[in-house]
């Protein structure tokens, strides 16, 4: 059911050896590729959706508590966290820009930076949870809330069982985005091999552009959490 | 990709790297001015503003040929909503004591 055209493809027309020979053309496999990897994204979307649900029921319930708790944690390294990945994201496509303009340096230079960009936000993740460890703000036997006032109610305090669903919530939420950060940093150490053994050309740069989208809605799921997580009640 | 994303695609990224910057500045700022219930909804609608610009320019969803693609966004957001919003419908509504 080819036709002429794919049917030259297939016999090494383009002479392409990332070429698999179930496709017909470059153009049909890269867009199968494309297409699996939004489909694992719509995954992701529903994966962190339910954590999103939970957390608005609780933000609806414990409305102060949630506020109390947010202010506790430093929203100045939340939002140099969110600067960070932003920047990360530029790299990301100028590295395919680098490689579908065959500039093998400025490639390898925009991987290592959207790796050091992800160790970064890593390490200003672990300065944040170190914080909360020291003031005893994780959820467990040693976790301590007592008498924070809620926003716009100095007279009330916070309820510490509340307050530690917003901190377990905290945590699992940056935990897994964390998690997927570091799985992140994992495909770029491939993606940067890659390039150094020179694997992507203009024709071919599909590992890229799948690793690319991974990277991009790790960030979309932070520009999501910085808001709902360090941003709620600040103002006095 | 095609020809036309080819030709300067270096300026529409740095403007959007711009933007998102000049976003995460503003959430920010306006999340210490009190403006009552809406302080959540600026929030979220400059986040939802966020992921939309990363998802049509860095992810080039804009430009995208494939319709397939199109229909597994568009019900990945409806199934997000069909989550969010029959499990708020049910909170919002009953009495939980």
């Amino acid at each position: 059911m080819l036709s002429d055209s794919q049917t030259m493809a297939v016999h090494g027309e383009t002479n392409n050896p990332a070429l698999l020979h179930h496709f017909a053309t470059e153009e049909q496999q890269k867009d199968a590729s494309n297409f699996g990897m939004w489909i694992f994204l719509g995954t992701e979307v529903m994966f962190f959706g339910g954590l999103f649900c939970a957390y608005l029921i609780y933000r609806g319930w414990y409305f102060g508590d949630f506020g109390a708790a947010s202010k506790s944690i430093d929203a100045t390294l939340g939002a140099t966290n969110t600067a960070v990945l932003i920047c990360s994201s530029l790299t990301v496509v100028l590295a395919i820009y680098a490689a579908q303009t065959a500039r093998r340096g400025l490639l390898l230079l925009m991987l290592a930076l959207t790796m050091l960009f992800g160790c970064a936000f890593l390490g200003i993740k672990g300065v944040e949870y170190k914080q909360k460890f020291d003031e005893h703000h994780v959820p467990g036997a040693s976790f301590s809330f007592d008498h924070v006032p809620i926003p716009g109610h100095p007279d009330q305090y916070a309820n510490p069982r509340h307050a530690q669903i917003f901190f377990a919530l905290y945590f699992i939420m940056t935990g897994l985005h964390a998690l997927h950060m570091i799985i992140g940093l994992g495909i770029f150490t491939w993606l940067f091999w890659m390039a150094w053994k020179g694997r992507f050309t203009p024709e071919y740069d599909t590992p890229l552009e799948i690793g690319g989208l991974y990277w991009h809605f790790v960030d979309i799921v932070w520009i999501y959490l910085f808001p709902l997580l360090y941003l709620i009640d600040r103002h006095p | 990709m095609s020809d036309h994303s080819k030709s300067s695609p270096l300026k529409t990224y740095f403007a959007v790297w711009a933007a998102l910057l000049l976003g995460t500045f503003i959430t920010y700022k306006a999340a210490y001015i009190e403006l009552g219930v809406f302080n959540s909804a600026v929030a979220l609608i400059i986040a939802t503003a966020k992921a939309l610009i990363v998802a049509l320019f860095f992810m080039h969803l804009k430009g995208a040929s494939e319709k397939l693609l199109k229909v597994v966004v568009i019900s990945t957001i409806f199934f997000l909503f069909i989550l969010l919003a029959l499990s708020m419908a049910d909170y919002g509504t009953r009495r939980w004591s």
